[in-house]
């Protein structure tokens, strides 16, 4: 799968987080090349999804590198060891990664519409009408046209989900990243959820995906990383890993789970 | 009971009622203005920032109303710099200790209110529009005080309701509100009875206004947590179903 002509999106290099004495991730790191879809998985508590978070500095690095599009986020340390961050930067960064959270966490006071719009409008400076128009595309995309005049709390989880996706899209995103998107979800609606995420995958966005749906990561995923406590235990095509693992932990992680 | 006498104290005590409602009315939109910025610093604030607003709240809820009132009232006239100052024609105004008193009162009790309502704000939520890139400005504007401002409606209809009686506080330093003039009327009349049955009326009548446009202002900021059948429609969504 090696693709030296891809650009690369995203740098992530030895990425360490721990939360008092608990060191959550020990080193790890990754790039993501245009169109790749890079699948996370591995037990609860193995740093997943804290890794994802600290890629858009929700959480805060201890140490390591991010480069995002040839730019290096500027995480100097001070005495004490906590970032100085540039919060110009950060949001920059952020407005071009967009991100899919376990409980959806729409605006529970917007329509799915408004939901879609606000971000473009008041970040990137969209005007309205043309914020409006791309929405309703984006919607109709994500099978949610209909429902643009809803609020979250009138519509399923599946189709939260959805609209979280089309909120992501709607800024264009050059990264999307999605942390346990279908976690939340009642099994009959996890599908909808992950067919629109195959449907991105298909259009050659660069995605990186936590997910504990193995099925979606072994045939959507260009790479499959297994993390445990912390660390890359294995990484590897999708075939490699669900075929022949070369971890004795990552092979019985993946007996336990499929 | 003399029905006549009760009758003839209405002019006068509504004259009062405005006084009390003037009050009131400036007393809650000065203590908004003070509140809004000083509940969000407390809510986000680092603790250099909090500590100070900790200290203003607990002074103006740990002391009674009456007490600050006297402060504001008979201690600011013992400074000759305040006697000599240019706004000493407004500060000698009864009217206007007792709105300076009750203003920062007022934006105590709501400054913890608001702090409250913000803490309330699902975590997701904020976390939601950080990831998309808002600033912190844009985070509060945009998605936490809409949602904060409607959490803290019932709370904050309390503290407007409690506030209308500390009004009456207002009396003691002479001013002629709504239990000040019921107070000189009894004073001529000898009738304690009828003339404060008739103000404690005329509170009821003002409080039954500020719960119903709390509640109408509760209904209309919930739109999004009512039942989908009684949202009302957007006009597009109703041009869109012709």
């Amino acid at each position: 799968m090696s693709r030296p002509e891809a650009k690369t999106v995203l740098t992530a290099d030895g990425i360490h987080k721990s939360y008092g004495d608990f060191a959550v991730l020990k080193g790890v790191s990754l790039a993501a090349r245009e169109r790749d879809v890079i699948c996370m998985i591995g037990a609860s508590g193995s740093g997943k999804s804290t890794f994802l978070r600290c890629i858009n500095l929700l959480e805060t690095p201890e140490a390591g590198s991010i480069a995002f599009e040839g730019e290096q986020l500027n995480l100097d340390r001070r005495g004490d060891g906590a970032a100085r961050l540039d919060a110009r930067q950060i949001s920059r960064i952020r407005s071009r990664m967009g991100m899919v959270f376990q409980s959806f966490n729409l605006w529970s006071h917007l329509t799915v519409l408004d939901n879609v719009t606000i971000a473009p409008i008041k970040v990137l400076g969209v005007p309205k009408a043309e914020a409006k128009e791309r929405a309703e595309g984006l919607l109709a995309k994500v099978g949610l046209f209909d429902k643009r005049f809803h609020y979250p709390a009138h519509i399923s989880g599946g189709q939260q989900q959805r609209c979280a996706i089309a909120r992501a899209l709607a800024m264009d995103p050059k990264l999307l990243l999605f942390d346990e998107p279908t976690s939340a979800l009642d099994p009959e609606l996890v599908g909808e959820v992950l067919r629109v995420m195959r449907l991105l995958a298909e259009e050659g966005r660069t995605m990186i995906v936590v997910t504990h749906e193995m099925a979606f990561a072994r045939e959507v995923s260009s790479e499959v990383l297994f993390l445990h406590e912390g660390k890359i235990e294995e990484r590897n095509t999708p075939e490699q890993i669900f075929g022949n693992p070369t971890s004795e932990r990552c092979r019985r992680f993946l007996q336990r789970v499929l | 009971m003399d029905v006549s006498l009760m009758i003839d104290s209405v002019p006068r005590l509504l004259e009062g009622a405005v006084v009390t409602l003037k009050l009131l009315l400036l007393t809650e939109i000065i203590g908004f203005v003070f509140a809004l910025p000083l509940g969000i610093l407390y809510a986000n604030g680092s603790r250099a920032v909090r500590a100070p607003i900790y200290g203003f709240v607990y002074f103006f809820r740990g002391t009674p109303l009456l007490v600050q009132i006297f402060i504001v009232y008979y201690g600011l006239a013992q400074f000759e710099a305040v006697r000599h100052s240019l706004l000493w024609p407004w500060l000698r105004q009864p009217f206007v200790c007792a709105l300076i008193a009750c203003a920062l009162h007022s934006a105590a009790y709501t400054t913890n209110i608001l702090r409250g309502a913000i803490q309330a704000v699902p975590a997701g939520e904020v976390e939601a529009a950080r990831a998309c890139g808002m600033s912190a400005f844009q985070v509060q504007r945009l998605i936490v005080l809409p949602v904060a401002l409607r959490l803290m409606l019932p709370a904050y209809s309390n503290q407007a309701i409690g506030m209308l009686k500390g009004t009456s506080l207002a009396s003691t330093i002479t001013l002629m509100e709504l239990t000040g003039v019921a107070n000189t009327i009894v004073a001529s009349t000898f009738s304690p009875y009828e003339i404060f049955i008739m103000a404690a009326l005329i509170y009821l009548a003002i409080t039954l206004v500020i719960t119903r446009c709390f509640k109408f202002a509760e209904y209309a900021l919930s739109k999004h947590q009512r039942p989908l059948a009684s949202a009302a429609a957007t006009p597009e969504q109703v041009r869109h179903a012709d």
